[in-house]
C-alpha cells in the first residue's frame, strides 16, 4: 500500500511534457469533484471533532443547545483527579496496546514468515488465521462469551471448574477481564498483521533473502538485518494500526459489559457519558478530547512519514 | 516498484518466485507443521465451539454440560433464533445501510482521488492528510456532535418520521460513508497516481473533458483497486457496530451487527441461541471471505492504513 | 508524490468562480448523489403513518422496554385491545430492556415516540424538568379516580404536573422457595442477626445462601437501598439519594460495613453474572434467598418454580426503623414532547390508567402488579395478592436508587463504585462525595 505512495509521477517523464490547460469547464468540474466530498469530510468528521473540543470546556447534560454553561477546564479537572474510572481506563488502554505490541503483532509476524517458506497447506493456514478478520469485534465478543462464560463456558468446562464456586470469572472478575477481552482482539488482530506481513515478504527479492542466507548468517540473523528492514513500509503500517487499534478499541468491551468493572477504556467512558442514561456531554468531550490528542500522536507520526515530499517509504 | 507492488498485493496468498526457485532445500519441516496445526486449531476454536452449541438444545446442554458430546443434534435454535430475533429485518435493515455507504463512498473517494492524483494543485497533499487523518480518529471522538449535527439537520415528514436525520437509514449511510472516505480516498488516490500519465495526457490532447478521463479512462483502468475496496468496504460497513449504536434507537431500524448484541438481552442465560444468532450473522461474511477471498485481501494490502 | 507542474490548478485564481456557480453546482451533484429510488428505500418504513402532532390523529406510537418474550406478549395483547376499542391504531417499537433506558436521553432528545415506557420518582421529574416531556394533565382528568394519591403524587414532578400513568409495581424483597425452607426447616428471619444465622446454616447446608448478581451493574442497588433505609432510616436515604447528605459520612461507611459482614454469604463471581442467572439459582434450589424485585424474579421462574416462589421482608437492622420502608419502583408511560397534542396518544395514555388495562397486561404477566384502585384482582397469584398487600401496607416508598437519584449519578458514579465494592471490599466513600458534589453542583 504506501509503498504506491511514491507514485510513479517520480519516474514519468510526463511532467516535463507541456500539458493542454484546462477548460474553464473542466476546473469547474473538478471542483466540484473535489468540493462535494471535501465538504462531507469536513462537516462529519472535522467539525464534530472541533465542536468535541469546544464542548470539553462547557457543562451540558445534551438535552436542550441553550443549556449548555462555559466550565473552563473543570470538566478536565473532575476527569483527572475525581473520575474514578478514568486512570483505570488510561491503564487499560496501555495494556491493550502493550498485549497487541508484544504479543499479538509479533505473533501476526512469526505466522507470515512461517507461511511465507514453502510449506504444505500453507494457503488453508493462511484461511484459517485470517478468518476472524472479517467478524465485527462485536460478534468477536459475543462468540468468545460462549468460551468465557463462567458457569457454561468452554474454558472452564475444560479445566473441569465450571459450576464450581472456585471458577474463575473470565468476564466479571476485572482483575482479569481486561486480559480476557485482549485475548479475543488478539485473535483478529493477529491474522490482520500475519496477511499485512505476507504481502510484504512477497514483495522482497528472493534473491536478497537468499543472498543473506547463503552468506553464513543464520536465518534468524538474516531475518532481522535483511529481511525485516526492507519491509519498513509495511512495518510502519504495523506500527499504526497496532496503536490506532488500541486507542479505537470499543466493541468488545461494549458489548461485554458496556465497559465497567475492569474493562474500562477510554473509548467507553466517553461513550458512557455521551449516549448512556447519565449523559454529561462536558465530561465525555474532555475524555474524547484526552483520546483525541493521544491518537493525533501517531497519526502525525504516520502522515508525516506518508507525505513527506520525495519520501521514499 | 509502486505497480508492481499493487499487482503483488492483489494476491499475497498466491505462491511467489521463491516457491519454484528454490526447491533445492525442501526438507520436512515438522516441527513447524506441528506448531501451525496446533495454532490453526485454537484459531478455529471459537467458531466451531459456537456452532456446535448452536447446534445442541438447551435442555441437552444443560443436562448433560456444555462440554459434552451427547445428541441430540439440530438446527432448532437457528430457526427460534431468526424468528425470535427478528433477523430478516436486521439483515435488510444492513443490506439498505451497506450497499448505498460502499458505492457512495467509492464514488466520492474516487472523485477526489482522481482530482488529485492527475492534476497538480497546491493543496492535495493538504487534502489527502485532511482525509486520511479523519480516517484515523477513533469515532467515539466525534460522537456528541454529530449527534447533534443530525438532531438538528431537519428532513420532510415523508423522508423521516423523525423530522431529522436520527433513527434514519440516511443518517448511519452518511455517517459511515464520511468516516470510510478518508481510507478509499487514500487508497484510490495511491493507486491512481500510479496510471501511467501518458494516458490521461493523450486523452486531454485529444480535447476530451476532465470528466470523460475520469469516468472513461481512469475509472475502468482502477477495477482491480474498486473492486477490492468494495469487497473490504462491504465488510467494514457490515461489520459496524458504533454507528448505528450511536444514531438509531429504534430496534426495527438496527442493522444485524448492532442488533445482535441485543439478542443478548433477549436471551439471556441461553447460550444455545445466542450461539445460534451469532452464526447467523457470521455466515454472510464467510460466504464474502469463501467467494471473494482475494479481493478483500487485495484492499486490505491496497492500503494497510485503515485502523 | 512530485508535483505535476505544468498541469494547471483547477481553483487556480483565474478560474473565476463565483461562490454561487459552486454552491449551485453542488446542489446539482448532491441532488444527483441522493436518487430519487435511494431516497425512497431509505425512508423510514412507517412514514405513511406518522406520527406528526395534528389532533385528531388516529394512530400513534409507543416506545416500549418490554422486550422480555412474557411481558412483550402481555403487552401486545393491551395494545390490540386498545385498537379494537377506539379504532386507533398504535404501534409498538420495542427495545431491550437495558438498552432503552441506557439510551433514553438521546431517545428523548432525538426522535422519541408519542407514548413511552418509563418509571416515576427522580427519572420522572428529571425529563419533565428538561421539557423533553409532555405534562398529562388532560389524561389526568379522566384517571384520577382510578389511582389513591400516594400513585398519584408519585406521578407528580416538581412543577405540580402530573407526566406519568402509572401502569403496574412491584416489591423489591428478599425472595426464596417455600419448599426449601419447608424442607431445611428454615425459618423466616426478620432481624439483621437472624438474617446472618440463616444464611451461615444454609452455608453449612451446601446452599448459597445469597443470590447475587450484579453485571449489569443496577441489581446491587436495590440491597444498597435496603440496608441504607433500615440503618439510616427513609429521610437520610431520601436526603442522600438528593446528596442532601453526604456519600462520606459515618452512616453510609455503616451501610457498607454492614453489607460486608454479610458478603461472605452472597453468591460469589456476581460481577459476571446476570441476574436471571442468579433467580435460576434460586428456582434449581441452589441458593436459598435472593435481594431482587419481584419484576424481575417472578417473570424469569416459569411453572412450578413459580408457584414455588416466595419473599419477605428485607429484615430490619436498627429497631427505629423496623421494616417500614419498602422499596416498590412504579412502572408507567409518559409522553414526549413529540407526541402532546395527539388525539391516539391521549386515548391510549387514558386506557392504559384503568384497571382494565392493566389487568389485561397481567393477565398473562404474574410478575407485577396493578396501580390502579379499580383493577379486578380476582385473578392474582398468591404471590401477587401478598405484593399488593405488602406495598399497601408500608409506611414509607422508595423508588430505587437509579429512579431516586440524578441519573449521571447513579449510572457514572455509583455502578463503578458498586462494582468495586464488590470486587474489594472497599467503597470509596470520599471518592463518590466527590464526583457527587460536581455532578449535583451544576445539573
Amino acid at each position: 500500500m504506501a509503498s504506491t505512495t511514491s507514485a510513479g509521477s517520480d519516474t514519468t517523464p510526463g511532467r516535463r511534457r507541456h500539458t493542454p490547460r484546462l477548460t474553464k469547464r473542466d476546473k469547474t468540474v473538478l471542483f466540484v469533484m473535489v468540493a462535494i466530498p471535501t465538504l462531507i469530510e469536513l462537516v462529519l468528521i472535522w467539525l464534530p471533532t472541533l465542536a468535541s473540543v469546544a464542548l470539553s470546556f462547557t457543562r451540558w447534560d445534551g438535552i436542550k443547545l441553550n443549556d449548555i454553561k462555559p466550565a473552563g477546564i473543570q470538566n478536565y479537572n473532575y476527569v483527572v483527579n475525581t473520575y474514578t474510572p478514568f486512570w483505570p481506563a488510561v491503564q487499560h488502554n496501555v495494556e491493550w496496546l502493550l498485549a497487541l505490541a508484544i504479543i499479538a503483532t509479533p505473533f501476526g509476524l512469526l505466522l507470515a514468515v512461517l507461511l511465507d517458506q514453502q510449506i504444505k497447506g500453507s494457503r488453508i493456514y493462511q484461511s484459517i488465521f485470517f478468518t476472524p478478520v472479517m467478524l465485527s469485534l462485536a460478534l468477536v465478543g459475543i462468540i468468545w462469551r460462549l468460551i468465557y462464560d463462567r458457569d457454561y463456558g468452554l474454558l472452564n468446562g475444560v479445566l473441569g471448574t465450571a459450576g464450581h464456586s472456585n471458577a474463575t470469572d473470565w468476564l466479571g472478575d476485572s482483575k482479569i477481564n481486561i486480559w480476557a477481552a485482549i485475548v479475543a482482539a488478539s485473535w483478529k488482530h493477529a491474522g490482520y498483521v500475519m496477511i499485512l506481513y505476507l504481502a510484504g515478504l512477497k514483495g522482497i527479492d528472493p534473491s536478497l533473502k537468499e543472498a543473506a542466507s547463503l552468506d553464513g548468517a543464520s536465518a534468524w540473523q538474516s531475518f532481522w538485518r535483511v529481511v525485516f528492514p526492507s519491509m519498513r513500509p509495511i512495518n510502519i503500517v504495523i506500527v499504526v494500526i497496532t496503536l490506532i487499534e488500541a486507542l479505537r478499541a470499543f466493541d468488545i468491551v461494549w458489548v461485554i459489559n458496556k465497559g465497567q468493572n475492569g474493562l474500562e477504556l477510554l473509548s467507553a467512558l466517553i461513550v458512557r457519558n455521551l449516549i448512556g442514561e447519565g449523559q454529561d456531554i462536558g465530561v465525555g468531550s474532555a475524555i474524547a478530547v484526552v483520546l483525541m490528542i493521544v491518537s493525533l500522536v501517531p497519526i502525525v507520526w504516520y502522515l508525516s512519514r506518508v507525505f513527506r515530499k520525495g519520501a521514499d517509504l | 516498484m509502486s505497480t508492481l507492488s499493487i499487482e503483488r498485493a492483489d494476491d499475497p496468498m498466491a505462491p511467489t518466485a521463491s516457491d519454484h526457485s528454490s526447491g533445492r532445500r525442501r526438507r520436512p519441516r515438522y516441527g513447524t507443521h506441528l506448531f501451525l496445526i496446533v495454532m490453526a486449531v485454537i484459531w478455529l476454536i471459537p467458531l466451531l465451539w459456537g456452532f456446535y452449541t448452536a447446534l445442541r438444545p438447551q435442555q441437552s446442554t444443560i443436562k448433560h454440560g456444555y462440554l459434552s458430546f451427547a445428541g441430540p443434534f439440530n438446527f432448532k435454535n437457528f430457526t427460534d433464533a431468526w424468528s425470535q430475533g427478528g433477523f430478516a429485518t436486521s439483515f435488510k435493515n444492513s443490506a439498505i445501510i451497506t450497499i448505498p455507504s460502499v458505492l457512495l463512498t467509492l464514488i466520492l473517494a474516487s472523485m477526489v482521488a482522481f482530482a488529485v492524483s492527475r492534476f497538480n494543485w497546491k493543496f492535495n497533499v493538504t487534502l489527502l492528510i485532511l482525509f486520511t487523518a479523519g480516517n484515523l480518529l477513533p469515532p467515539q471522538i466525534l460522537a456528541a456532535p454529530l449527534f447533534q449535527l443530525f438532531k438538528h439537520t431537519p428532513l420532510p415528514l415523508s423522508v423521516s418520521d423523525s423530522g431529522d436525520l436520527l433513527n434514519t437509514y440516511f443518517g448511519v449511510i452518511a455517517a459511515n460513508t464520511a468516516f470510510q472516505l478518508g481510507f478509499c480516498t487514500f487508497v484510490l488516490s495511491n493507486y491512481m497516481k500510479a496510471l501511467p500519465t501518458d494516458l490521461t495526457e493523450a486523452a486531454l490532447v485529444d480535447g476530451a473533458s476532465a470528466w470523460r478521463q475520469y469516468a472513461q479512462i481512469i475509472m475502468p483502468l482502477c477495477r482491480p483497486a474498486l473492486a477490492a475496496l468494495g469487497t473490504l468496504e462491504v465488510i467494514w460497513v457490515y461489520n459496524d457496530y458504533f454507528w448505528a449504536l450511536l444514531l438509531v434507537s429504534r430496534g426495527d431500524r438496527l442493522p444485524i451487527t448492532t442488533a445482535i448484541n441485543n439478542l443478548q438481552g433477549q436471551f439471556v442465560s441461553n447460550d444455545n441461541l445466542i450461539a445460534a444468532g451469532a452464526i447467523i450473522t457470521v455466515i454472510p461474511t464467510l460466504i464474502v471471505y469463501l467467494v471473494l477471498q482475494r479481493q478483500f485481501i487485495a484492499g486490505l494490502t491496497l492500503g494497510a492504513s485503515k485502523g | 508524490m512530485a508535483p505535476q507542474e505544468s498541469a494547471p490548478s483547477p481553483l487556480g485564481s483565474e478560474s473565476g468562480l463565483s461562490r454561487r456557480t459552486v454552491l449551485k453546482g453542488l446542489g446539482v451533484s448532491a441532488a444527483g448523489v441522493a436518487a430519487a429510488p435511494l431516497l425512497a428505500a431509505c425512508t423510514g418504513s412507517s412514514n405513511k403513518t406518522s406520527s406528526g402532532s395534528s389532533s385528531g390523529s388516529k394512530t400513534t406510537t409507543v416506545g416500549s422496554n418490554y422486550s422480555d418474550a412474557a411481558p412483550k406478549t402481555a403487552f401486545a395483547g393491551v395494545i390490540s385491545a386498545f385498537q379494537s376499542k377506539s379504532g386507533d391504531t398504535a404501534k409498538v417499537n420495542t427495545v431491550a430492556h437495558n438498552d432503552f433506558q441506557n439510551n433514553i436521553t438521546n431517545y428523548l432528545n432525538g426522535s422519541p415516540d408519542d407514548v413511552f415506557t418509563w418509571f416515576s420518582g427522580f427519572r420522572m421529574k428529571f425529563y419533565a424538568e428538561k421539557g423533553v416531556v409532555a405534562p398529562l394533565d388532560e389524561v389526568w382528568t379522566k384517571i384520577s379516580p382510578n389511582f389513591p394519591d400516594s400513585i398519584a403524587q408519585a406521578s407528580t414532578a416538581a412543577d405540580g404536573k402530573k407526566y406519568l400513568v402509572p401502569w403496574v409495581t412491584y416489591p423489591w424483597a428478599v425472595f426464596y422457595k417455600k419448599g426449601l425452607f419447608a424442607e431445611k426447616g428454615y425459618q423466616v428471619p426478620t432481624t439483621w442477626d437472624a438474617y446472618i444465622a440463616l444464611a451461615k446454616q444454609m452455608k453449612k447446608d451446601g446452599l448459597i445462601p445469597i443470590a447475587f448478581a450484579e453485571s449489569d451493574g443496577w441489581p446491587a442497588m436495590g440491597t444498597f437501598d435496603y440496608l441504607n433505609m433500615r440503618i439510616n432510616g427513609y429521610q437520610f436515604h431520601v436526603d442522600l439519594m438528593a446528596h442532601k447528605q453526604s456519600w462520606n459520612s459515618d452512616q453510609v461507611k455503616k451501610v457498607f460495613d454492614t453489607w460486608k459482614e454479610s458478603m461472605p454469604y452472597h453468591q460469589a463471581g456476581a460481577l459476571g453474572r446476570k441476574w436471571q442467572d442468579a433467580a435460576d439459582a434460586i428456582g434449581s434450589k441452589k441458593a436459598g434467598m435472593y435481594v431482587i424485585g419481584s419484576d424481575q424474579i417472578a417473570a424469569q421462574l416459569t411453572g412450578a418454580a413459580a408457584a414455588d416462589l416466595d419473599f419477605f421482608p428485607f429484615p430490619a437492622i436498627d429497631p427505629a426503623n423496623g421494616q417500614d420502608a419498602v422499596e416498590a419502583p412504579i412502572d408507567g408511560f409518559m409522553m414526549s414532547k413529540k407526541g402532546a397534542g395527539n388525539q391516539a396518544a391521549i386515548d391510549l395514555l387514558s386506557y392504559l390508567g384503568t384497571g382494565a388495562a392493566q389487568m389485561t397486561y397481567l393477565g398473562s404477566n404474574k410478575a407485577d402488579v396493578a396501580t390502579a384502585k379499580d383493577a379486578n384482582t380476582t385473578g392474582y397469584t398468591d404471590l401477587q395478592k401478598k405484593a399488593t398487600q405488602f406495598i399497601g401496607a408500608a409506611k414509607q416508598v422508595s423508588q430505587f436508587l437509579d429512579r431516586d437519584s440524578l441519573p449521571t449519578f447513579a449510572s457514572n458514579v455509583m455502578i463503578p463504585a458498586l462494582q468495586k465494592f464488590i470486587q474489594n471490599g472497599t467503597f470509596d466513600t470520599s471518592g463518590v462525595e466527590a464526583q457527587a458534589k460536581q455532578l449535583f453542583a451544576n445539573p
